[in-house]
């Protein structure tokens, strides 16, 4: 081949290097509005966590606006969704850093997916708030990383409770090995559960995207538990109960957090009636600014809001909150501000970041009645 | 020994074995006229869950009266039938313009029909999985020793053994099948016997496709969750399946996916007991085709093809 | 004369990366990210080409590959990162150390994955691939030393743009010394008429084994570039669908051609940041430019399908 070629070849990568590098942005924190980046599943296994999330982030910075914006600027909302997807996190959030010039990043509702994120934002010194992941590593990424939810061991704890409390002595796990979330739940539940007089009859594990639970569930028939908690999120949840029910298996599940959409009823019918998982929030809560959100969510939406997306709601405030507090958007002004938060009234209750940057806050549990998700009662940390 | 456990793990695998069986018998077929893997195969059977499930939101009202069987049949037939047609449009715009190109040319425009299908489900289905309703009421039955089915289990084993001894007289005893045969035996002998080609490559892709859309069907039945990716794994097992059997053999096909199933359910049953964690149920698959294409290759039905130079 | 070529396009390749070195703390890291993307694919491209192109062995699993360089050079670098911390010449040198490791590593995989394809052909050999990718990426899904399904985090970020393109420069040399040596020609024959080369006294399982473990060397080295430069791997991020990528830009390419596969990663690489907005289509619009390529030009962009006849020393 004529050395013409390869150096059209060269030329070629260095046309590719033109055309798409320029200088770093500076950064500037007098632009005339506030833009703050998000980033969530709004589509793939688990859409209705980033789009529940993303509702209640709309929500709020709408309010904000209506309101004259913070500090008198108007706040813009870039998004990137990850499509529930490993690795998309990691690039999405690396653009709106690098593109879009953004003070704070609001994300995500899974926690590995908060976990490939947050390097990012620390190592960039964007704040970011974390509406609803509970594994305890993702603040322990560094100092610029918070959230606004309980964490896991507390979230265990509280499961263990619940089930020790209504006599259920013996108990099967069964574990979604793919995910952080799940993982860190089962572990933290187990060791409270089997510190406090519990059984472990049974252990299973399945992976997200699994269809077929029939193999595990025979398994955990055999070891006749008085219970089964299953570590994972809705979608699984609900192929495995209709397929426990199925298999004769009656006892009652319960689950974490990651139980919380609609889809859960959905696909598994009355499947899953008589079980509970622990959750943020409770539509039956009846205190007013619970009330107050629900009815303009609502009115918003058509449609009723759960956790996630009181949650999203909450972050998104409770971080304007520490702008207006800290009267900047730099970032390390902000995120002292942030940290600072004591005793801000969000939906989810009253949110207080302790020193390792995670929230205070109390769980409740809700049973599956109808198809509808009913109070049971409250646990404090 | 837990009899209970075993039997539940049989009935479990048995079920899971009639899907993977029936995806392998399209797998088959397609080789054993063509000599090639129809990677797109694991595709159609996800198209024939999604058509089951719309066309039993539609008919649902429609056939209010009716006991359930009734729209139950009719929607499986009507994945059938879609499939089938989809296969043989597949084959027509895909793979035909190919026929006298290498082989792996054909393999990489079957792959490309793969993640064609797969993404166009994804752009209009979106990737979230979505409930599939139960066809008929799904009552459970309690065998002695502790075992239990459900009677959508026991549809699924009915119909499918159907399906197979339908396919069995379409090949052995009507002239469709003869030419079939005959193509698969010897392509050129066939033509200069009167056999037209292009007719019975279709139908054989019609029917490998139907068969598939029934598969989807169950699958969504058995597993109430449906989305666009759903076919890629069962499909690369059901493509094991038919070498376990011998590709090219039709009963071969049968046997190999049920094996697979029984082994597939069995490695995750017994998970804790042999110590391979559950996680491995799609590796068991892989090491089986491992173990047959190292040891024999032909299959366990298959004939050993010598290769001529 | 043919040395040449290789010689200065690995001159190029270094200079090139030298001054992308030297630019790097001024750069927009989103165009880094399109940049260290494209030559991680160029790299992985150019060793699939080896396998695919040049010894027309087809092989879907080199994903697989690619994951086996990545986990082996991260959990090297995650053992001794906080010992060279201070020191960037030691980072520099362990960075080394564990993509040599993790090439090595994958390279052994290749081998073994290159032993059962003396005895199988084309389609079956495509499915044998993808079944060790698939096995290889199962296996780390289940041990949790390596992370197990939740990946591995906190990987040091010490992939710079210097030594991605570096890599490709020398990544694109070797393989281009390598087919164009003598016994390099023996790829080409395996390729060409494998009987035929086989009754010629070439040993063709020889051939196909080191194209495996060359192949799946360079794509180890990768895959230890693109998990320190993500600095979080995890097996989904090597499943199947990734190999199929890697495909389609070998086939783009055309076949046999290493400029080619260069050429088709630039352009894909650019393609798919290009419809990151469209992410809904982008996948769509690969299928469909697979086989439309499959049926209309099957030898890709540059590739020569009937070299056979053009070589022939006597007319």
């Amino acid at each position: 081949m004529p050395p013409a070629i390869s150096l059209a070849r060269c030329g070629l990568l260095f046309l590719a290097l033109a055309l798409i590098s320029c200088k770093k942005p500076a950064p500037t924190q007098d632009a005339q509005e506030i833009v703050i980046g998000e980033f969530g599943s709004l589509t793939g296994a688990t859409a209705t966590f980033g789009q529940s999330s993303h509702k209640g982030v709309v929500m709020a910075l709408d309010e904000a606006n209506a309101g004259g914006g913070v500090l008198g600027k108007p706040v813009r909302l870039v998004h990137e969704d990850n499509q529930s997807k490993a690795g998309e996190a990691a690039a999405g959030v690396r653009r709106m850093i690098s593109r879009e010039n953004i003070a704070a990043l609001i994300g995500e509702v899974a926690s590995s997916r908060s976990l490939e994120a947050a390097p990012i934002a620390q190592a960039n010194k964007i704040p970011m708030i974390s509406p609803s992941s509970t594994n305890p590593k993702v603040t322990e990424v560094g100092d610029y990383i918070f959230r606004v939810c309980f964490i896991d061991p507390f979230q265990g704890t509280v499961l263990a409770k619940f089930i020790l409390g209504r006599g259920w002595k013996n108990v099967a796990v069964l574990t979604d090995v793919k995910q952080d979330y799940a993982v860190g739940l089962t572990e933290f539940f187990k060791e409270t559960f089997t510190q406090n007089g519990g059984q472990i009859v049974s252990d299973q594990s399945y992976s997200s995207g699994d269809k077929d639970f029939r193999a595990q569930i025979t398994s955990i028939r055999t070891a006749k538990p008085d219970a089964i908690l299953v570590s994972g999120y809705y979608n699984e949840a609900g192929l495995i109960a209709s397929q426990a029910r199925e298999l004769g298996l009656d006892v009652p599940l319960i689950g974490g957090d990651g139980w919380d959409s609609p889809t859960l009823v959905e696909v598994a019918g009355s499947a899953m009636e008589g079980n509970f998982f622990s959750n943020h929030f409770s539509a039956e809560d009846q205190s007013p600014v619970v009330q107050e959100f629900i009815r303009k969510f609502r009115a918003k939406y058509n449609e009723e809001p759960d956790a996630m997306s009181a949650l999203g709601y909450d972050a998104v405030n409770l971080l304007f909150a520490a702008i207006r507090q800290a009267g900047t958007t730099e970032s390390a002004a902000l995120r002292d501000a942030i940290a600072a938060t004591k005793d801000f009234p969000g939906v989810t209750g009253s949110i207080t970041l302790n020193t390792k940057r995670n929230a205070n806050k109390p769980a409740v549990i809700l049973e599956i009645k109808d198809g509808k998700f009913r109070y049971v009662e409250t646990v404090s940390p | 020994m837990d009899w209970a456990n075993l039997t539940q793990q049989l009935v479990n695998g048995l079920s899971l074995g009639s899907i993977y069986a029936l995806i392998a018998l399209g797998y088959t077929m397609v080789y054993g006229v063509l000599r090639f893997i129809n990677f797109a195969h694991g595709e159609v059977f996800m198209v024939g869950a999604f058509v089951g499930l719309f066309t039993h939101r539609w008919l649902k009202p429609l056939l209010a009266g009716l006991p359930d069987i009734v729209s139950a049949c009719l929607v499986l037939m009507a994945a059938m039938v879609v499939c089938g047609l989809l296969g043989i449009a597949i084959e027509a715009i895909a793979y035909k313009p190919l026929r006298n190109r290498s082989r792996l040319t054909v393999l990489i425009t079957a792959i490309g029909v793969s993640l064609l299908l797969c993404y166009t489900g994804q752009l209009f289905f979106g990737s979230a999985p979505r409930g599939f309703p139960d066809l008929i009421p799904n009552a459970t039955h309690h065998l002695p020793g502790g075992a239990t089915f459900t009677s959508e289990q026991f549809l699924v084993l009915v119909v499918t053994i159907l399906l197979l001894l339908a396919l069995r007289t379409i090949v052995l005893r009507t002239r469709m099948g003869l030419a079939m045969r005959a193509l698969s035996n010897n392509p050129t002998a066939a033509a200069l016997m009167g056999v037209n080609t292009n007719t019975i490559l279709s139908f054989t892709f019609g029917l490998g496709s139907a068969l598939a859309g029934a598969a989807g069907v169950f699958f969504a039945m058995l597993y109430q969750a449906i989305d666009p990716f759903m076919g890629i794994l069962p499909g690369v097992k059901a493509f094991v399946a038919a070498v376990l059997g011998g590709i090219g053999s039709i009963p071969g096909a049968a046997i190999g996916g049920l094996i697979i199933g029984l082994i597939e359910t069995f490695v995750v049953g017994y998970s804790n007991t042999i110590g391979i964690p559950s996680g491995y149920r799609d590796a068991v698959a892989f090491v089986i085709l491992i173990v047959i294409l190292l040891f024999r290759p032909s299959g366990l039905l298959g004939k050993s093809e010598k290769e001529k130079v | 004369m043919k040395n040449h070529r290789a010689h200065l396009l690995l001159l190029a390749g270094l200079v090139g990366s030298l001054i992308l070195g030297w630019m790097a703390p001024e750069l927009d890291p989103y165009a880094t990210n399109i940049l260290v993307m494209i030559g991680i694919n160029i790299i992985l491209a150019v060793s699939l080409n080896l396998v695919n192109g040049h010894t027309g062995q087809f092989s879907l699993g080199h994903a697989g590959f690619m994951a086996v360089g990545a986990y082996a050079s991260s959990l090297l670098t995650l053992a001794f990162a906080p010992s060279v911390q201070q020191s960037p010449a030691l980072q520099n040198l362990l960075f080394l150390g564990a993509l040599l490791g993790g090439g090595v590593v994958a390279g052994i995989f290749g081998f073994l994955v290159g032993i059962p394809s003396l005895r199988l052909r084309g389609d079956y050999l495509a499915i044998l691939t993808l079944g060790f990718g698939e096995i290889i990426r199962v296996v780390i899904q289940n041990t949790n030393a390596l992370g197990g399904a939740r990946g591995l985090a906190g990987i040091p970020p010490y992939t710079t743009l210097f030594w991605t393109f570096g890599l490709a420069a020398i990544t694109v040399y070797t393989i281009i010394c390598v087919i164009e040596s003598t016994f390099g020609r023996g790829f080409l024959a395996v390729r060409d008429d494998e009987i035929a080369a086989e009754a010629s006294g070439i040993p063709t399982t020889k051939y196909k084994v080191t194209a495996f473990t060359i192949g799946a060397f360079f794509a180890g080295i990768a895959g230890c570039l693109y998990a320190h430069f993500i600095c979080f791997i995890s097996p989904e991020g090597f499943t199947f669908l990734k190999s199929v990528d890697v495909v389609v830009m070998v086939i783009l390419g055309g076949m046999g051609s290493t400029i080619g596969a260069v050429a088709a990663a630039i352009v894909l690489t650019l393609l798919n940041e290009m419809l990151r907005d469209f992410e809904q289509y982008r996948m769509i619009i690969f299928s469909l430019l697979l086989i439309t390529l499959m049926i209309a030009r099957p030898q890709g962009l540059f590739g020569k399908l009937g070299r056979k006849k053009a070589k022939r020393a006597i007319p």
